[in-house]
């Protein structure tokens, strides 16, 4: 099933691999701009005071999920947001006239390796995260530190799709998009107490970003949520990504349906 | 039938200016109920001006649009929610859109077209192979697509169209643009194509040569609806196009002078040269009663043009 999105996958590689130099300064210069990432954890490690109600390690906890799934999120499938380019310029048709899925053409179409150094990176803030954090070790705990990080990722991942599928009825619609993303990314590197009432009630646990990092890092610690949610609710990180990637799935279809092609 | 529509209908909202913040919507209908039914081995032209809705019509027919009524099927199918697997028994050529990938060259988008179809490596050499001596590929096939010329360029797509042994061919405006050579050869190969029969061709044109050299059924569309559907014979018969007589002469014709039977359409070089119109009467009576009239030099009778027929077609909307 996977083969022919691999072989689209090794052509695009290929392809961009042609441009020697400007594939090379794109990979050097998107390893130094994440060093501004590693500025954020070495921040935490020297606070003592607390933020929102929280130790600079717990919150490093919380840093960690998020330095892992918003990269991992970008390199599966951040490349969606070309989806723009082809839809003004009409070579969607291409996409829709071949025997495969719309949307893991594109992914594998327009896939950047280069993006693979940020998720390195990210892996590695988590693991000095879970060293340094004070996690209460149990086997539930064991499956949700391996679980949470994908969860986010596959959160962060519907959110880029359905960012950009509001491509299909509004072309100019990038900012929007990276508003919700990059933005749910910062908020999600924080613990929800640090935000206002509604602000909170509409975005963490409304649009669900606090299951991204938030919930699953206070199940790890042995927290309860300083908010007064239920207990439970710290577990549901998956279930709550599944949902959303299904709807992000049942907006892209609606939009492939909306597509209006170009003239002749 | 391989094809069937029946009243298929696309409309778009176009919004326009109206104020500095009022936007006014407009529905306007692209294909406005198109009803065709194609038979298993035809080759169909479908033409039409621009903006008549041609490329509309093979969009929804290929599954890239989805139409706002009525009903499709291809090859049994319904194209959009059977979309991916339509596209294994259908090639498409879109003229102006490449399903090429712009960096590789195109031995290598050959091969990915393999994967992405799931074809077998026996079937798919031996009709790479077919498709490379007809075409005449060999000397580019190691060439990124984006160096390759437009013709040459256009014979890849061809091919790229045919290797998963589609049941339907869809050919946008193949031949636009192309040099004269390019375009026998593009037409060479779709009659090759067409000739064995096992493949149903529907082709929209610009290039009205390319209809009568390939399509023995000729679909006119205007204003998104069907104004012709029949041979080009029928075409010529019911817009009443003429034959010509043109002579040359060796004296001025004569102002004033008429031939029963047949009318002067134009008189020129100094008189001449005459260009007679046949009403009725049969092209030999007319060139006795011409020779009785005039001195004759030169003479040649010409069939009606195609283009003709097509423009008065156009200009009568």
């Amino acid at each position: 099933m996977a083969s022919p999105y691999r072989k689209l996958l090794v052509a695009q590689v290929r392809s961009q691999t042609q441009y020697r130099v400007s594939f090379g300064l794109d990979l050097f210069f998107s390893t130094v701009l994440t060093g501004l990432d590693l500025a954020t954890v070495w921040v935490l490690f020297t606070v003592n005071d607390s933020l929102g109600g929280f130790a600079g390690r717990d919150v490093l906890l919380m840093v960690g999920i998020a330095a892992f799934a918003f990269p991992a999120a970008d390199l599966a499938v951040g490349s969606v947001e070309r989806l723009r380019v082809y839809v003004r310029t009409g070579l969607f048709d291409a996409v829709l006239l071949r025997p495969l899925s719309t949307l893991w053409q594109l992914v594998a179409m327009d896939f950047a390796p280069r993006r693979v150094g940020r998720v390195v990176q990210g892996t590695a803030i988590y693991v000095v995260a879970l060293a340094f954090a004070p996690v209460q070790w149990s086997v539930p705990v064991a499956v949700l530190v391996v679980l949470a990080p994908l969860a986010g990722a596959v959160f962060f991942g519907a959110l880029f799709v359905a960012g950009a599928t509001v491509a299909f009825w509004w072309i100019d619609s990038g900012e929007i998009a990276n508003a919700f993303t990059y933005g749910g990314r910062d908020m999600t590197s924080y613990p929800m107490t640090v935000f206002g009432g509604l602000f909170r009630r509409v975005f963490a646990y409304g649009m669900g970003f606090a299951f991204v990092a938030y919930l699953p890092a206070l199940a790890m610690l042995g927290h309860s949520d300083p908010l007064g949610t239920p207990d439970w609710l710290r577990w549901c990180s998956p279930l709550t990504s599944l949902v959303v990637a299904a709807l992000a799935a049942w907006f892209w279809r609606t939009g492939v349906r909306h597509y209006r092609s170009t003239g002749s | 039938m391989i094809i069937q529509t029946t009243l298929l209908r696309k409309d778009f909202t176009v919004r326009k200016k109206a104020g500095r913040f009022r936007r006014t919507s407009t529905t306007v209908s692209a294909v406005d109920g198109v009803s065709l039914s194609v038979a298993e081995g035809e080759m169909l032209g479908y033409i039409g001006p621009n903006g008549a809705g041609k490329s509309t019509t093979l969009k929804m027919l290929t599954g890239v649009l989805t139409p706002s009524g009525g009903t499709v099927s291809v090859c049994g199918l319904t194209p959009v929610p059977q979309r991916t697997t339509l596209a294994r028994r259908i090639g498409v050529v879109f003229g102006q859109r490449s399903q090429l990938w712009w960096d590789l060259p195109l031995a290598e988008s050959f091969t990915l077209l393999r994967h992405v179809y799931r074809v077998s490596e026996t079937e798919h050499a031996a009709r790479l192979r077919h498709c490379r001596s007809l075409l005449d590929l060999d000397s580019f096939m190691d060439t990124p697509v984006r160096q390759l010329s437009l013709g040459q360029r256009m014979r890849g797509e061809l091919t790229a169209a045919l290797l998963h042994g589609p049941k339907v061919l869809f050919l946008d405006e193949p031949t636009i643009g192309l040099d004269v050579l390019s375009k026998q050869a593009v037409r060479g190969f779709l009659a090759e194509v067409a000739a064995k029969g096992d493949i149903t061709v529907v082709l929209t044109t610009h290039d009205l040569a390319d209809i009568e050299k390939l399509c023995r059924r000729l679909v006119v569309i205007d204003h998104g609806r069907v104004v012709h559907d029949g041979t080009l014979d029928e075409l010529h018969a019911a817009y009443q196009s003429k034959r010509r007589v043109v002579a040359d002469l060796d004296a001025p014709w004569p102002d004033g002078l008429t031939l029963p039977g047949a009318s002067v359409e134009t008189v020129e070089a100094e008189g001449f040269r005459v260009t007679l119109t046949l009403e009725g009467a049969t092209a030999g009576e007319v060139v006795a009663r011409l020779a009785q009239a005039v001195p004759l030099r030169d003479l040649s009778v010409r069939e009606p043009e195609i283009e003709d027929v097509v423009a008065r077609l156009y200009a009568g909307r």
